[in-house]
């Protein structure tokens, strides 16, 4: 046990440090670069019960220190996960991995993580109901308590691996989406998934993405994250995963100062591709500047 | 794919908005003709890399130093800034995408380049030519004032086509006006390359004869394969522009419209 290591649902992590969703593929075009096994995991890909292609393109655009995407789940689909990505995956990682799934139904949803299920690499879901980037899905799910809910228990029934709901921010009032999550049995609660936003190309006079809207991510909506990840692990008794616009040693702290039990970092390793790697061997010297001892007892701390 | 700083030794304008950029650093990823590299310009507020193709670099792929060309148009900010550096460093992620494929040209490979899309296929007709292959270019350019390296491909000994839409320099009109009818005979092309606007592909495609190489452009992520921004449907399924891509064999391309 090192002065990085954090607990996450039961499961012991060496250092806190995640890539997110959708910004890591399904690790291996990462395990090219560097030793993935120094991660805390990851979280890999979105999956969904069928393969997706995605939205059409466009579906990248520029923003002041951040980036919005509209990807839309692309995806092989679970079968050709559980066949080819995950044996591709088991060559290069070693540790549990987080399985982000995503659906268009409950039963969707439920069905993947039934599937996935029998995978001894997968340690955790992380069960998306977040994204901004499909229709009559994804978001739909996280922007009302209940249905929610009716995601979280419907997954509790089929596994017994941890469950962590990934919670949108283009609501309202997320302490109360994160508390019907909690309330239906969820192990923990990952923030934030992406802003939705919006750019207009003045040549064109039209949006930059084919799908009008996206994802807002990036170093931009830090603050933002960090103050929902604050008010989130503030109203509820289980394990916060703090994610957005995080891109360094000190944000990964003081993501954990507002509450996270581990840290999700996505936009910045499209940009980066080695930034997980330098956090991690950073963080001992950041954490030495301000005098703290292990990572693991300052969760919460700025309460 | 390697992530290493690189030297800036000159940046100069060479045509209307457009600018090359030669660089001094580790080329050992660089294996291929239509490559890419992504680069990062470090001003505060911009957030993604610039994705450029490599229009010539001097030991690709060797270890030690080399020197790698890019030319690019000022179209937003992040090309405005590039276009005002003289000196420094720059973060560039290179050896992206996978290239194209010299060993399919055939004796008399036709490469035909629009606009900032004729830089990549420099470095093509560079290694065609050491190859011993007999290389016919079709430049296309809007106007006379955006013109370049007409003379750089006729120093590689390449037979040299330039076209303009306004007739303002060369032959009016569009590269596929100053494509050979047939592939056979004096005139013909064994194969063909090409890289420009998404329209100028499209006309390429219906009026070559021969099997050829597309080099698309997408709005990029990572550039690296990680994000899946910039996939594109392909007859063999869907692939990455930034991995599977940006070269693309004509019988593999779908259309989208």
């Amino acid at each position: 046990m090192g002065r990085l290591s954090v607990d996450l649902c039961g499961i012991e992590l060496e250092n806190p440090i995640i890539p997110a969703s959708g910004t890591f593929g399904y690790g291996y075009e990462f395990a090219e670069l560097y030793d993935i096994n120094i991660l805390g995991t990851f979280s890999f890909k979105g999956t969904t019960k069928e393969e997706r292609f995605g939205n059409p393109t466009p579906r990248i655009a520029e923003c002041t220190a951040g980036m919005i995407n509209a990807v839309g789940l692309q995806n092989p689909g679970v079968e050709k996960v559980i066949s080819e990505e995950l044996p591709k995956l088991s060559r290069c990682f070693n540790k549990k991995v987080m399985a982000n799934v995503s659906g268009f139904s409950v039963d969707d949803y439920a069905y993947t993580c039934e599937r996935l299920d029998s995978c001894d690499q997968i340690g955790w879901f992380e069960v998306n109901v977040s994204c901004p980037n499909v229709h009559g899905g994804g978001m739909s799910f996280g922007t009302d308590p209940n249905a929610a809910a009716d995601v979280t228990k419907a997954v509790k029934r089929v596994t017994k691996k941890p469950v962590i709901m990934k919670l949108s921010p283009n609501v309202t009032d997320i302490v109360s989406i994160a508390k019907a999550c909690e309330d239906s049995g969820a192990d923990g609660i990952s923030l934030i998934n992406t802003l939705l936003g919006m750019r207009i190309d003045l040549r064109t006079k039209k949006p930059v993405i084919a799908n009008k809207m996206g994802g807002f991510s990036g170093r931009a909506i830090f603050p933002v994250a960090l103050r929902m990840v604050y008010q989130v692990s503030d109203a509820v008794k289980i394990p916060v995963i703090g994610m957005g616009g995080v891109s360094s040693a000190e944000d990964v702290i003081e993501m954990m100062l507002a509450g996270a039990s581990a840290v999700e970092i996505g936009a910045a390793n499209l940009v980066e591709p080695y930034i997980c790697r330098d956090i991690i061997e950073k963080l001992p010297e950041i954490m030495d500047k301000y005098k703290i001892d292990t990572l693991k007892g300052i969760i919460g701390g700025a309460k | 794919m390697k992530q290493s700083l690189f030297e800036i030794v000159s940046n100069i304008q060479i045509a209307e908005n457009v600018f090359k950029m030669v660089l001094s650093g580790d080329t050992e990823a660089v294996k291929k003709p239509g490559q890419f590299v992504n680069i990062k310009i470090e001003d505060g507020g911009l957030f993604l890399r610039r994705p450029i193709s490599v229009c010539d670099c001097e030991n690709a792929g060797g270890s030690g130093k080399g020197t790698l060309t890019i030319i690019y148009k000022v179209v937003g900010k992040g090309t405005e800034k590039m276009s005002r550096m003289k000196s420094g460093t720059l973060d560039i992620l290179s050896g992206l995408g996978n290239g194209y494929d010299t060993s399919l040209s055939g004796e008399k490979p036709l490469l035909i380049g629009g606009g900032v899309g004729v830089p990549p296929l420099y470095m093509l007709a560079k290694k065609l030519i050491s190859e011993g292959k007999k290389v016919s270019v079709i430049l296309g350019f809007n106007k006379k004032s955006e013109i370049f390296f007409e003379d750089e491909f006729k120093r590689l000994g390449a037979s040299v086509k330039t076209v303009t839409v306004d007739g303002s320099y060369g032959l009016r009109g569009y590269v596929t006006d100053a494509m050979p009818k047939d592939a056979e005979g004096k005139d013909g092309y064994t194969y063909f390359y090409t890289c420009g606007p998404e329209p100028m592909l499209k006309a390429v495609y219906k009026a070559s004869k021969t099997a050829g190489q597309f080099s698309f452009e997408e709005r990029m992520g990572c550039g690296f394969g990680a994000c899946m921004g910039c996939s594109c449907r392909t007859i063999t399924g869907s692939k990455r522009i930034c991995k599977e891509g940006p070269v693309m064999e004509k019988e593999e391309i779908l259309w989208e419209d």
